[in-house]
C-alpha cells in the first residue's frame, strides 16, 4: 500500500508487520487468548447493554469508593499476568539443566523477568496499595470525598494507562530486556537500541503522573479533610501509615521521573548522562533510581502495616498496644527510608566507611519494625482473638516477616552484602517482605473490608483455603531459594550447569504452583461469595465489630459516606461513639454538596497513552498531534464550571431510612 | 538477631493460641493498651542489638574491604611483609571474561589461574555494560564498569577447580558468562603459564576489538604475548584507533577545558555506540532491536547455544588482519586536535 518507504516510515515510524510477534508461539498462544477473552467480555458488556452504566457510574465517576475499586479490579488483572511471568521463569529455571535449554530463549527470558518485577511493583502492588487507601482513608476520617475528586479518577486512568502500555509490548514490539530498573549502560540507545527499553520509559511515565497526584490528593485529603475533633494523634493507623506512604511517594516518585527523563533524553537526542562515553556516568543512575527505589519498598509495606494494626485491634477486640509508639515508629521508617539507598550497590567499589555507614542505617530501621512488631504481639496479649480471615493472615504475616527482617538485617551487614548481592538468597528476601507483608496485608485488607465495599462477607472457608496455600506456597518458593543463594547462585539467568542444583529449583516451582492455587482459590471465594452474597449479607455496616469510623456508615456507604460528619472524641472513634450508646439521628437531614462525573481523566489518560505510543515507535505526528490534543483536552476541562452538586435533603433522607428500616429489621 | 526472632514467633503462635476466642479461661482486657516498661523494653532490646550488630559491621566492613591490601594468608597465617604479589587485571566483555597478568605478560580468556597461598590483586573494568566480577570460593563480588576501575584482594587457599561468573545481568549472553578458576600450586601455576606461553597467541589491539565482539559461551584461549599498554588503553575507553583515552580527556579538563575546540574531540569520544556501528547488537526478542530489517531466518537467535554442527556459529567470523593495527590514540602521531585552553588568564 505504501510501497514509497519514506512515506511508509513517515506514517508508522518503526513499526512494521514484524513488530507483530507472530512466530513465537508462546506469544501468539497468549495473544489468541486474550483476544479471544477480551471480544467475549466487550461482547458481554454490549449484550447486556451495560455500557452506558459503566460509563456513567464507574469510568468518569469520581467517587473515591469507586475509583478505589477500579484500582482493585485493575491490580488483580495484573496479578495474573505478573505471576504468569513468575511461573514461566521457574519452570524455565526448573528444566534448563546441562543439555537442557529449556523452552524460553535468552531474548524472551529477560523480558519476562524484567516484566515480572516492573508489573507486581507498578501495576499490581501499587493500584493494590493505592486502591485500599483509596476506599479506606476518607472514610476513616469521616469525610465525603478525597480533596480532589477529579484528580482521583485522573491518576487511576493515568495508571491504567501506564499498565497498557506496558501489556501492548507484549503483543507489539517487545518489552525490555533490562531488569526492572532498567541500570544504564545496558538500557541505554547503543546496548538497547529497540522498544524494549521505551516501552518501559513511557509505561513508567504515564502511571507515575497518576502515582504522583494520587500522593498529593491523599495528603490534602488527611491534613484538610479529617472530621471535627480528630487531632493527629487521634487518627486511625492506616491513616497515618497512609500520610505517610503518600508523603513517601510525593518526595520519591519525582525522582523516578526525573531519572527517567534523563535515561530517556539519552535515548531520544542523544545526550551523555549515563553512557560510557563523552563523559556519562551510569553510576549516578544507579545512585538516582534508588534514592527512590528504597523510599519505594516503604511506600508499599507501610500501608500494609497500618492494615495490620487496624486487623488485629478490631479482631482481638481490644485497644491497639502503645499507638503513640506505633505512630513515631511510622514516622521514623519514613524518614529513615531516605537514608538508605546505597545498600543496594555495596559492591559498586565506595569505600569501606560509605557502605558500613548505610548498612548501619539500614539495620537501624529494623528497631521501629521491631517496635511496631511487638506492638501488634502485645495487642494480642490478654485479648479475645476472633479467627476470621483478616486474622489468619496478620498472624501468618507475623510470623513470615521476621524472618524477612532477618534476613534483610543480614544483607545490610557490607561483608555479607558482597557474597549474597545480585543472588537468590537476596530474590529469596525481599519476596519474603514483599509477599509475607505487602501481599499478606492486602490479603488482609481485602478480606477485611470486602463487606463494607459490597454489602456481604467474603466466603471464609475458600478465603482460609486462600490463606494457607499462598502462606505453605511461599515457604515452598522462597525458602529454597535462601539456599540456593547461600551456595552462590545468583538471580537472572536461564541456564544452569551444575545438575544437583536442579531440585531446588524443582521445590521451588512446585511452590509457585501452591501460590497459583492460593491465587485460583482466592478467585473462588469472590466469585462464591457473590453467588452467595444473600447469606453472607451484613445490614449492620459493622459486620466485625469494628473501631474506627468507616464501621459507623452503611455497607456499602452512600455516595456522600456519612449523612452527618461526626465529631471524634476519642481514637478508636467507632468503638467510642459505641461505648457511649450512640444513636443515629433521624431528622435533620440537610442537602450534601457532591463532587459531579466528568470524563476528562478518561480522555486525558486515553492521549497520554497514544502519545506514549507514538514515541515509543518513533510516530512523530502522532506524538505532535495527541500532546496537542492533552492541551486542548485540559484547558477546555478548566471551562467546566458545572463540577458539583446538591444531593436534595430528602433523598438523603430517603437513603437514610430505607437504612434505619433495615437495622431495626435485624 | 535469633534472639529476637526466635521468641517473637514463638510468642506470636502462643498468644494466638492462648487467647483465641473460644478459650474462656483467658485473661481478656479490652482496655489495657499501655504500658511503659513494656515500651521501653520494646525499643531499647533491639537497640541494644543494633549497636552490638554496628559495631561489628562498622569493623567488619573496614577490615574486609575489598579495597584492602591482604593482611593474612589464611584465618591463622600473617602475611609475610616479603611476601610476592600477583597482579590480574580483569576485563568484562560480552559475555566472556578476560584476564591479563601484567608481570607474566600473558593473558587468557574465561580461564582464571593463581597459585595458593599467594595474594592476588584484582584490578577490574568493563569494556561494555555493566557485570560483576563473582568467584564465590575466593572471595566476594565487585561490579565491573567500563572506563573505571574496580579493586579486589583475595588469596585462594586450596587447590581445585572453582566456579567464577558474573553476577550482574548484562544482556542475553549473561547465563553462560561463566569461566574456571584454578587454584594451583606454585608448580602447577607455573606450567599453566608455560603452557599459556605454548598454545597462546598474540594479542594486540585488533586481536583485542576482535575479541570483544559479542559472543556466548566463547572458549577459553590464551594469549602468550599482550601488546604494551592494552589494558590501560580498555580501561580508558580507547583500544579502538582514532579513539581519545579518557586519561587525556581528564587531563584536559583538569587543566581547564579544551573550550570550544572541544567539538574537535568529540567523534574521538564515542564509546558505546561503535557496536551498534558495526552491526554487533543483540537482535530483538521479537522485533531486530535496531530498527533495521530481521536479519535473515538462518542465522541462530541470539542466546541459544551453538549447535553441534557449527560450534563457531555465535562467534565473531573473520580473524583479525594483524597488520590492520593503527597507531596507538593519543600518541604522538595522532596528535589531539588543539587541546588546552591554553587563553591567558
Amino acid at each position: 500500500m505504501f510501497s514509497d518507504p519514506d512515506v511508509q516510515q513517515f506514517i508508522f515510524g518503526r513499526l512494521t508487520w514484524e513488530a507483530i510477534p507472530y512466530h513465537d508461539p508462546i506469544l501468539l498462544m497468549t495473544f489468541v487468548a486474550v483476544a479471544l477473552g477480551g471480544i467475549a467480555l466487550l461482547g458481554a458488556v454490549t449484550y447486556f447493554g451495560k455500557w452506558g452504566y459503566l460509563w456513567n457510574e464507574w469510568f468518569t465517576s469520581v467517587d473515591h469508593k469507586k475509583i478505589g475499586i477500579m484500582y482493585g479490579i485493575l491490580a488483580i488483572v495484573m496479578l495474573l499476568r505478573g505471576f504468569a511471568d513468575a511461573i514461566m521463569m521457574l519452570t524455565q529455571k526448573a528444566i534448563a539443566f546441562g543439555p537442557n535449554e529449556g523452552y524460553l530463549p535468552p531474548h524472551h527470558f529477560d523480558q519476562v523477568f524484567t516484566a515480572h518485577g516492573v508489573i507486581m511493583i507498578f501495576f499490581f502492588a501499587m493500584p493494590l496499595v493505592t486502591a485500599v487507601m483509596n476506599f479506606v482513608m476518607p472514610l476513616q476520617i469521616g469525610a465525603r470525598d478525597v480533596a480532589f475528586p477529579f484528580l482521583n479518577n485522573f491518576s487511576f486512568w493515568m495508571t491504567a494507562g501506564g499498565a497498557a502500555i506496558t501489556m501492548l509490548s507484549l503483543f507489539v514490539g517487545e518489552f525490555a530486556r533490562t531488569g526492572w530498573l532498567a541500570y544504564p549502560p545496558l538500557s541505554g540507545a547503543a546496548y538497547s537500541p529497540g522498544v524494549g527499553v521505551d516501552y518501559y520509559i513511557w509505561g513508567l511515565q504515564v502511571a507515575g503522573v497518576g502515582t504522583t497526584l494520587s500522593g498529593i490528593n491523599l495528603i490534602a485529603t488527611i491534613v484538610k479533610m479529617r472530621a471535627p475533633g480528630m487531632t493527629m494523634m487521634k487518627l486511625p493507623v492506616f491513616t497515618w501509615t497512609t500520610l505517610c506512604t503518600n508523603i513517601l511517594i510525593v518526595a520519591a516518585f519525582p525522582v523516578l521521573t526525573a531519572t527517567l527523563t534523563l535515561l530517556t533524553l539519552d535515548r531520544y537526542v542523544g545526550t551523555h548522562f549515563f553512557t560510557n562515553d563523552l563523559g556519562g556516568n551510569p553510576m549516578m543512575y544507579i545512585n538516582l533510581i534508588w534514592i527512590w527505589g528504597h523510599p519505594e519498598v516503604y511506600i508499599l509495606i507501610l500501608p500494609a502495616f497500618g492494615i495490620f494494626s487496624e486487623v488485629v485491634s478490631t479482631f482481638c477486640g481490644k485497644r491497639l498496644f502503645g499507638y503513640a509508639s506505633m505512630v513515631y515508629a511510622t514516622v521514623v521508617i519514613t524518614i529513615l527510608s531516605y537514608l538508605v539507598w546505597l545498600h543496594h550497590f555495596f559492591t559498586m567499589g565506595s569505600g569501606a566507611s560509605v557502605n558500613a555507614f548505610f548498612g548501619i542505617t539500614t539495620m537501624i530501621i529494623s528497631i521501629p519494625t521491631g517496635a511496631k512488631i511487638f506492638n501488634w504481639l502485645f495487642t494480642m496479649y490478654r485479648g479475645r482473638i476472633r479467627y476470621e480471615v483478616p486474622m489468619l493472615w496478620t498472624i501468618g504475616f507475623m510470623v513470615t516477616f521476621v524472618i524477612g527482617g532477618m534476613t534483610g538485617v543480614l544483607l545490610a551487614v557490607p561483608p555479607a552484602d558482597f557474597v549474597l548481592h545480585n543472588g537468590l538468597f537476596l530474590i529469596a528476601h525481599f519476596h519474603n517482605v514483599i509477599i509475607g507483608g505487602v501481599v499478606f496485608g492486602l490479603m488482609a485488607g481485602i478480606n477485611y473490608w470486602w463487606p463494607k465495599a459490597f454489602g456481604y462477607k467474603l466466603d471464609h472457608f475458600w478465603g482460609a483455603t486462600s490463606f494457607w496455600f499462598w502462606l505453605t506456597g511461599f515457604y515452598f518458593t522462597f525458602m529454597p531459594m535462601y539456599v540456593l543463594g547461600l551456595m552462590g547462585v545468583t538471580r537472572r539467568l536461564n541456564h544452569f550447569d551444575d545438575p544437583s542444583l536442579q531440585i531446588w529449583f524443582m521445590i521451588s516451582t512446585f511452590g509457585a504452583c501452591l501460590i497459583a492455587l492460593g491465587i485460583a482459590t482466592f478467585i473462588i471465594q469472590m466469585v462464591v461469595s457473590f453467588m452467595r452474597r444473600h447469606e453472607l449479607r451484613d445490614v449492620t455496616g459493622d459486620p466485625w465489630q469494628g473501631r474506627t469510623l468507616e464501621w459507623s456508615t452503611s455497607s456499602p456507604p452512600p455516595d456522600y459516606n456519612f449523612a452527618f460528619t461526626p465529631v471524634i472524641h476519642d481514637l478508636d472513634a467507632w468503638w467510642d461513639m459505641k461505648r457511649r450508646g450512640h444513636s443515629r439521628p433521624t431528622e435533620g437531614y440537610r442537602p450534601i454538596h457532591m463532587p459531579k462525573n466528568t470524563s476528562t481523566g478518561i480522555f486525558l489518560s486515553g492521549l497520554s497513552t497514544v502519545l506514549a505510543f507514538a514515541l515509543i515507535w518513533y510516530i512523530w505526528w502522532l506524538a505532535a498531534a495527541s500532546f496537542i490534543g492533552l492541551l486542548v483536552v485540559a484547558i477546555a476541562h478548566t471551562f467546566n464550571y458545572k463540577r458539583d452538586f446538591y444531593i436534595p435533603a430528602e433523598e438523603v433522607m430517603r437513603s437514610e431510612n430505607r437504612r434505619n428500616q433495615a437495622l431495626a429489621a435485624e | 538477631m535469633l534472639l529476637i526472632i526466635v521468641p517473637v514467633i514463638a510468642l506470636t503462635l502462643i498468644f494466638a493460641r492462648r487467647y483465641r476466642a473460644d478459650n474462656k479461661d483467658a485473661v481478656y482486657d479490652p482496655d489495657w493498651h499501655h504500658s511503659t516498661q513494656l515500651e521501653v523494653v520494646i525499643w531499647t532490646a533491639p537497640l541494644l542489638i543494633i549497636i552490638a550488630l554496628g559495631a561489628i559491621t562498622w569493623l567488619a566492613t573496614h577490615t574486609l574491604d575489598p579495597y584492602r591490601p591482604l593482611t593474612r594468608i589464611d584465618g591463622e597465617q600473617a602475611l609475610p611483609a616479603d611476601a610476592k604479589h600477583l597482579d590480574i587485571q580483569v576485563v568484562a566483555l560480552d559475555w566472556k571474561w578476560l584476564f591479563f597478568y601484567p608481570e607474566l605478560g600473558i593473558a587468557s580468556v574465561n580461564e582464571l589461574a593463581a597459585p595458593v597461598d599467594v595474594p592476588v590483586s584484582f584490578k577490574i573494568t568493563s569494556a561494555t555494560v555493566m557485570n560483576s566480577f563473582f568467584i564465590p570460593a575466593l572471595a566476594g563480588q565487585v561490579y565491573a564498569m567500563a572506563g573505571m576501575q574496580t579493586q579486589l584482594h583475595a588469596v585462594i587457599n586450596e587447590e581445585g577447580v572453582y566456579n567464577g561468573f558474573s553476577a550482574n545481568y548484562s544482556g542475553s549472553g549473561f547465563s553462560r558468562m561463566n569461566f574456571a578458576f584454578h587454584g594451583m600450586s606454585q608448580e602447577g601455576f607455573d606450567q599453566w603459564v608455560a603452557k599459556v606461553k605454548r598454545e597462546g597467541k598474540n594479542l594486540d589491539r585488533a586481536a583485542f576489538m576482535w575479541l570483544e565482539k559479542p559472543s556466548e559461551q566463547a572458549p577459553v584461549q590464551y594469549f602468550a604475548t599482550v601488546e604494551n599498554g592494552l589494558y590501560d588503553a580498555v580501561l580508558n575507553m580507547c583500544v579502538a584507533p582514532g579513539k581519545m583515552c579518557m586519561s587525556e580527556m581528564h587531563h584536559i579538563d583538569a587543566m581547564g577545558g579544551a573550550g570550544t575546540e572541544s567539538h574537535e574531540n568529540r567523534e574521538r569520544l564515542q564509546y558505546d555506540n561503535h557496536r551498534a556501528e558495526h552491526g554487533d547488537e543483540a537482535s530483538g526478542a521479537t522485533f531486530p532491536a535496531s530498527g533495521r530489517p530481521p536479519r535473515s531466518g538462518d542465522v541462530q537467535p541470539e542466546g541459544m547455544k551453538p549447535d553441534a554442527v557449527a560450534p563457531e556459529a555465535n562467534q565473531p567470523q573473520s580473524e583479525p588482519d594483524a597488520h590492520q593495527g593503527h597507531g596507538v590514540p593519543g600518541s604522538p602521531d595522532t596528535p589531539a586536535p588543539a587541546q588546552l585552553n591554553d587563553k591567558p588568564n
